[in-house]
């Protein structure tokens, strides 16, 4: 009934030697999954962003409060975790994710800008918006990450620079014009750069579908806009005296 | 209608090209683009000069080959293809820029021609099911779900086209990929390969060069056939599923 039986058999075998690389490779060679690591590692960076701006706030009510609250900070997971070592783990996180976030980037950039390589000769601008305000907004948080911690963490740059005295060191800080203009546009850049991504992350890990499109939509911007907000909140409170 | 057409002109692959001004009277607002295309054309030859050299086929917006980009619109102004976009869409003494898809994997063949063969490899990397050849099969053999016809008919409406890749600024073929992917993934016809195939899938359309998704949702506005956006989302998922199963 089966005269070819042998070359089926055999042909079955040789398509089962097929090997596919391990799931890691196949995602960081994939323009999918490498798409998926920007996704993963910038909900991870939100994540962060939406803690860190809620403990900003504490700045109203006060100088201890403010200090206090960032001395906790480095006692959390006592006596399980020593002194500053849920700290060092979060910073360990987040510079990784920022790491594997820019890199990915960086390479699909690279590679989409050499998959158009020709330009129309009738050009819509709004057509790459999105794309180009996530690359250059990108640029602008990477360059603010650094500044942003040699203003606040190393205190190298910053005018006071007296370590825990968080609250002093803010307050000398948002004191210069050219601080408080650095601060506000990088969260304006963070703002449109939220508002894209978060519904770009949803949309890439596969969890956007036709009824949940304007509720993702909808959150991306309330996300961006209370985010933009709640950090913008601190350096104006500062230079209109609310804060000093 | 008088117009003003500027056209590019490229006599081969790797040659040098360029947008040439062409003037065109007499067209009538219920000719279709081509037939505003064949009008010049035969002027064109009736002058002794080269015709425009452009693709199609059905003329009825089924089989996809008539892509152009009229005005930086894949297709121009309305959403559908260039064989079904009539003339009374422009007005009269308009200037009208028409040029070929642009992507590196779509290189142009001449004029406004591109060699969309890449399209057909990604499709041949996984856009099947394995089905016994012979006999059709018996049509309740295999019950489908009326949801599930109607999605997977809304992903196999894709012509090929390709306005997608033309539209987006990544030149990505994301939608593309994923209206086929979705269409046999959701079937249970297409269960046996859902693994392989949007692995082998992307893969293909990752070789062939196309851009990444950055999720500016130009593709979607740009079919013609309203493949919806979210179908990206869902082959992502399909993906990133097929990768934990570490299919074989
Ligand atoms: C402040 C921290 C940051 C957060 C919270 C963040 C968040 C995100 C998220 C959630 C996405 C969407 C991923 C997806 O589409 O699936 C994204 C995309 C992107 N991010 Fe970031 N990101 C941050 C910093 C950066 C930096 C430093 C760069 C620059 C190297 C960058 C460049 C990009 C680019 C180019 C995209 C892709 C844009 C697109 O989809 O068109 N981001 N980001
Ligand atoms: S998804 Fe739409 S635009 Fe893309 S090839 Fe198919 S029909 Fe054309
Ligand atoms: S010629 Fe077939 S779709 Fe236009």
């Amino acid at each position: 009934m089966y005269p070819a039986l042998p070359t089926v058999c055999v042909m079955a075998l040789a398509t089962r030697t097929v090997r596919r690389p391990s799931p890691l490779a196949t995602l960081w060679r994939s323009t999918v999954g490498k798409k998926t690591v920007m996704a993963v590692t910038g909900v991870i960076m939100l994540l962060f962003l939406v803690v860190h701006m809620l403990g900003n706030l504490k700045i109203f009510f006060g100088s201890t409060d403010f200090n206090g609250y960032a001395h906790w900070l480095r006692t959390i997971g006592e006596p399980a975790l020593h002194y500053s070592w849920f700290l060092w783990i979060t910073r360990v996180v987040l510079a990784a994710s920022v790491a594997l976030h820019a890199v990915s980037a960086y390479q699909l950039s690279r590679r989409d800008l050499a998959a158009r390589p020709t330009a129309y000769a009738h050009r819509r601008p709004r057509a790459s918006y999105a794309t180009r305000t996530m690359r250059w907004g990108g640029v602008i948080l990477g360059l603010f990450i650094v500044w942003h911690l040699l203003d606040l963490t190393t205190l190298t740059v910053n005018p006071r620079g007296e370590a825990g005295h968080p609250y002093q060191n803010v307050v000398a800080d948002f004191r210069n014009w050219y601080a408080d203009v650095v601060y506000i546009v990088a969260m304006l850049a963070l703002g449109l750069h939220v508002r894209h991504g978060f519904w770009s992350a949803a949309q890439t890990l596969g969890a956007n579908n036709a009824r949940r499109d304007s509720a993702l939509k909808f959150t991306a911007n309330a996300l961006a806009l209370v985010l933009t907000a709640g950090f913008i909140a601190v350096p104006v409170s500062v230079m209109t005296g609310v804060v000093s | 209608m008088r117009l003003t057409l500027r056209i590019w002109r490229q006599r081969g692959p790797e040659r040098p090209g360029a947008m040439t001004t062409y003037e065109v009277d007499g067209i009538s607002e219920d000719m279709s683009f081509l037939e505003m295309l064949d009008t010049l054309n035969e002027r064109l030859i009736l002058e002794g000069d080269e015709p425009v050299a452009f693709d199609h086929d059905c003329r009825e917006g089924i089989c996809g080959a008539c892509g152009m980009v009229i005005n930086g619109q894949a297709h121009g102004p309305e959403r559908t293809t260039t064989c079904q976009l009539h003339m009374r869409h422009f007005a009269d003494g308009d200037t009208i820029d028409v040029e070929p898809w642009r992507a590196a994997a779509f290189p142009v063949v001449k004029d406004l021609v591109v060699d969309r063969s890449a399209f057909d490899r990604i499709i041949g990397s996984g856009g099947y099911v394995t089905a016994p050849t012979g006999s059709a099969p018996e049509a309740h053999a295999t019950p489908v779900p009326k949801p599930v016809a109607d999605t997977a008919f809304e992903h196999a409406e894709c012509i090929g086209c390709g306005a997608c890749v033309a539209a987006c600024p990544n030149g990505s073929a994301m939608l593309f990929t994923s209206a086929k992917v979705v269409h046999l993934n959701v079937l249970p016809q297409g269960a046996p390969e859902r693994e392989s195939r949007v692995l082998d899938m992307v893969a293909a359309m990752d070789g062939e060069g196309f851009g990444g998704c950055t999720n500016t949702g130009e593709c979607a506005l740009a079919c013609p056939k309203g493949v919806p956006l979210q179908a990206i989302a869902t082959m992502n998922r399909e993906f990133l599923r097929a990768t934990r199963k570490g299919a074989r």
